[in-house]
């Protein structure tokens, strides 16, 4: 197969001919590829979603009771343009709920894992195609019931992402959350299911699928990242699961796992008795602290790759990187109990739980300590993608520390359901995790799509983004130092919340302004994609398997057998003069073959 | 540009820096639109006995994560500083890693954070194991609450223990968010819900404790100041969450003791029964 008639297939829209060869090839593809691509498209439009509803979010903590102007009376003109209570309830839920289940898990491993796990190994593709495309295509129903959730009349679900009973399965407590709930239960449900399709498929590749030469510890790590986090997911999710069709069945015929007897919401006794509402709490983070690491680690592996690349240097301390990545994995299952301080749960548990979570901060310090070892001795070029992995790295460290806080029982007495943890989880999620998604985007563009992205759109898009988040999210921890609670519509009647008005608006200005930014992306985006300058196999002169396919790949991904000679991090190697060494290139003649990247010299 | 792109991160720590000036100077940005000196709104006030203990950790844990934030942030800076490669005319210093290294920050900072876990653990135990004490005859017996709190939606019902010290009988004070207590005293709370979640949070006192539905617990604080201080509802129990508000009063015992009895004769006068039924004292 030459590279030639590959780039030819990958672009015959139009001469695909019949109309069932084109939903084949791109609709009900089994192309690891193209899922990747819709995988990318769908969180992309979502992302637009998750941030529209932020917005409203921070109309309503800068300018709480204004109409919003333009917007506001379109959506609800009943209330003149005003964000009632009942539907602030439904934007911090929704705007969780999109940002985590459609965008974060989508971007990394739907898109990022389904388009490098086979390049980045040398494979064909992934191990059970059609369980891929099941994986994207469980997301639809999901979407649907979600947004059918979001747009119901008169309110969405409004119990919190958290979905904490018995206000999310007593209808009596929520009037409004009736059918809207149980349809935001399943929605997460086809979620889970879609992870969980993807993350069978991810372990079977990356263990079977691997091309001579690459030993686990040639690696990218990516895809260690990838596998370790479809481990995550594939004994998390389960619990979930089960715990979300408890729920349900609470809700539709009154099992009563999560509620317990003679309770009266709303002056009306609720029938069902003899559950606990902490169960659920324990079953929710058991599955949905691991997902703060799904929501992470992936992040972390292609800022390693993106960092090694630009810093021209191998990366410092690989063994270690791996350990720790393995090492969060494992503290990951033990610490959920963080997020149960104060809920009435035995405090002598809390204090085991406070110890195991001061503990999962060690991996990640070793993992910052690392990066920064990668780029010192380098030679840095700051290119968009570089400069998103640097940005991730300064921002992983604020999100990082301030963890520590919450993480310290008694302080976490004061701070919990405050801003500071909005904050803490926002410099992890956004400064952190979708940062690196811009910046990957910036880097494997093209060889998606086999052209490039403006870089000097791309650094004001950086720049911008780096200075609003700052602006937007930096405040938080002051207000929540104060005390300022989370997800409550209007904290000003409170006395001593009174004075963070100012200060709110100030976030918000720069949360609008943050959103704005995006424009700018999704410009470079569209517009490269169709006109961007075309490139080659390797633009960045980088060494991983994914840069010796074509660009973009087409079916089957190599037009030659891959065979690995080395680990992906040899940059200024001395045994070539390049500064960069390819995986898959012989070593020169009388050479021996260069050991894993994990051996220190 | 690397010039420009290192001094944008050096804005980071000197944003961290920032921080602790504010909050070693107790100073609030944008209090009102502008910078007040001193706006002492760093942390509420606090006013009650056990506070100071979680400020001062609190305090303790921003100067040691501080303090790495901005080693690290200075370090990322510089490195990006000199290292540009438009600046840089060394050649790479090609390495794979340090075992030294990876051994040091490994257990520098594996000990800091165990210290942190346990020098947290008195205060956590004061806090909500060890619940007061009073002596009954000779003998020492937990501290009997003083009012019974019960969230439900979107406010907080209190019972206060009439004459006989006993909570649940017919000689109970009822009240709804208006939570007086005297000053100086260790006061011990019931609190229950009667419907959804809630979360009893006294800003001031550093207290909150979930209201779990189903389950009786115990809260405790002692407050050494007069004056009235917010009580904020902080777990999402529905769409009046934010209106669910308290005050607390603290007062001098004689204060105290004055208030209850006009609060009593004003119930009995109105001849306000409770509804006996929901009892389970
Ligand atoms: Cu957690
Ligand atoms: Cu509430």
């Amino acid at each position: 197969m030459s590279s030639t008639t590959v780039d030819a297939h990958s672009h015959d829209h139009a001469e695909g001919g019949s109309a069932w060869r084109f939903i084949s090839t791109y609709v009900f593809s089994r192309d690891h590829k193209i899922i990747a691509v819709q995988f990318l498209f769908s969180a992309l439009l979502w992302f637009v979603v998750g941030g529209l509803l932020a917005l409203g979010i921070r109309w309503q903590l800068a300018w709480p009771w204004q109409g919003m102007p333009v917007i506001g009376p379109m959506l609800f003109s009943a209330e003149g343009g005003q964000i009632s209570p009942e539907f602030y309830t439904t934007l911090f839920t929704m705007h969780a709920t999109v940002m985590i289940f459609f965008v974060i898990i989508p971007f990394l491993g739907g898109a990022f894992g389904n388009f490098l796990i086979p390049l980045m190994i040398g494979a064909e593709d992934m191990a059970f195609p059609t369980l891929n495309m099941l994986s994207y295509w469980f997301m639809w129903p999901a979407f649907l019931l979600i947004g059918a959730s979001f747009l119901s009349v008169p309110y969405g679900a409004g119990g919190g992402w958290t979905s904490y009973p018995p206000l999310s399965v007593i209808t009596e407590a929520a009037p409004a959350s009736g059918l809207p709930q149980t349809l935001w239960l399943f929605g997460v449900t086809c979620v889970g299911i879609s992870s969980m399709l993807g993350s069978v498929n991810y372990m079977t590749t990356i263990i079977q699928m691997r091309a001579p030469g690459m030993t686990m510890f040639r690696l990218p790590l990516t895809i260690w990242a990838m596998f370790i986090t479809a481990i995550l997911q594939a004994f998390a999710l389960p619990v979930l699961t089960a715990a979300g069709f408890m729920q349900v069945l609470d809700r539709l015929i009154g099992t009563g796992f999560f509620v317990p007897e003679a309770l009266a919401a709303n002056n009306s006794l609720a029938a069902s008795g003899g559950g606990q509402p902490l169960l659920w709490q324990h079953l929710f983070w058991f599955y949905s602290h691991p997902a703060v690491y799904i929501m992470l680690l992936p992040a972390m592996g292609m800022a390693s790759e993106i960092i090694a690349c630009f810093a021209r240097k191998p990366i410092f301390g690989y063994k270690p990187m791996v350990y720790s990545i393995s090492g969060i994995a494992g503290l990951g299952f033990i610490v959920w109990g963080h997020h149960m301080f104060v809920s009435g749960m035995n405090p002598i548990l809390g204090m085991t739980f406070m110890v195991a979570t001061m503990m999962i901060a060690l991996p990640s310090a070793i993992k910052v300590f690392n990066w920064l070892g990668t780029i010192w001795g380098g030679k840095l070029y700051f290119t968009t993608p570089m400069l998103f992995c640097l940005g991730f790295l300064s921002m992983f460290i604020i999100g990082g520390l301030s963890g520590i806080f919450m993480a310290a029982t008694p302080t976490d007495i004061f701070i919990h359901d405050t801003y500071f943890i909005v904050a803490h989880f926002h410099y992890v999620l956004f400064g952190g995790t979708t940062l690196v998604v811009m910046g990957a985007i910036y880097f494997w563009f093209p060889k998606m799509f086999g052209r490039m992205m403006n870089e000097p759109l791309g650094k004001v898009h950086f720049l911008l983004t780096f200075i609003f988040l700052n602006g937007t999210f930096y405040p938080m921890h002051l207000v929540g130092a104060v005390g300022f609670p989370r997800r409550l519509a209007d904290p000003y009647d409170y006395e001593t919340f009174a004075h963070l008005l100012p200060l709110n608006q100030f976030m918000s200005i720069c949360a609008i302004g943050m959103v704005a930014t995006q424009i700018l992306f999704a410009f470079n985006f569209f517009y490269s994609m169709f006109w961007g300058p075309r490139v080659g196999r390797n633009p960045w002169r980088a060494n991983g398997l994914e840069w010796t396919a074509p660009s973009p790949p087409g079916h089957g991904n190599f037009d030659f057998q891959p065979i690995v000679y080395r680990g992906p991090y040899e940059y200024s190697s001395p045994e070539v003069d390049e500064d960069f060494y390819p995986q898959t290139q012989p070593p020169p003649k009388g050479r021996e073959e260069s050991g894993d990247t994990g051996d220190h010299h | 540009m690397g010039r420009f792109w290192s001094l944008l991160f050096l804005t980071v720590p000197i944003l961290g820096v920032l921080t602790f000036v504010c909050a070693i100077g107790n100073i609030w940005p944008l209090n009102g639109g502008t910078l007040a000196f001193p706006a002492d709104q760093w942390l509420p006030d606090d006013v009650s006995e056990n506070g100071g203990v979680i400020d001062n950790l609190f305090m303790f844990i921003l100067y040691l994560t501080g303090v790495i934030f901005i080693g690290t942030s200075i370090a990322l800076f510089l490195f990006m500083w000199k290292f540009d490669a438009e600046k840089n005319a060394e050649p790479v210093k090609f390495t794979h890693g340090s075992h030294t290294l990876e051994i040091v920050w490994s257990i520098l900072p594996a000990a800091a954070l165990l210290f942190i876990a346990i020098y947290q653990m008195n205060a956590w135990v004061d806090a909500k194991m060890k619940r007061p004490t009073e002596m009954i005859g000779r003998s020492e017996v937990p501290k009997r609450p003083l009012v019974e709190v019960t969230g439900r939606q979107f406010e907080w019902r209190l019972r206060y223990a009439g004459a006989d010290g006993q909570i649940g009988t017919p000689d109970d004070l009822h009240a709804v968010n208006d939570l007086h207590i005297p000053v100086n005293q260790e006061v011990v709370i019931t609190l229950k819900s009667q419907d959804v979640l809630h979360s009893f949070f006294l800003p001031n006192l550093r207290v909150k404790q979930d209201a779990v539905p189903g389950m009786k617990q115990f809260v405790w604080f002692q407050a050494n100041e007069v004056g009235a201080f917010d009580i904020v509802c902080a777990e999402l129990c529905g769409w009046g969450h934010y209106k669910m508000r308290g005050r607390l009063t603290v007062e001098s015992q004689e204060d105290f003791d004055k208030w209850f009895a006009e609060q009593m004769s004003e119930q009995e006068r109105t001849e306000f029964t409770p509804s006996s039924g929901d009892d389970d004292e």
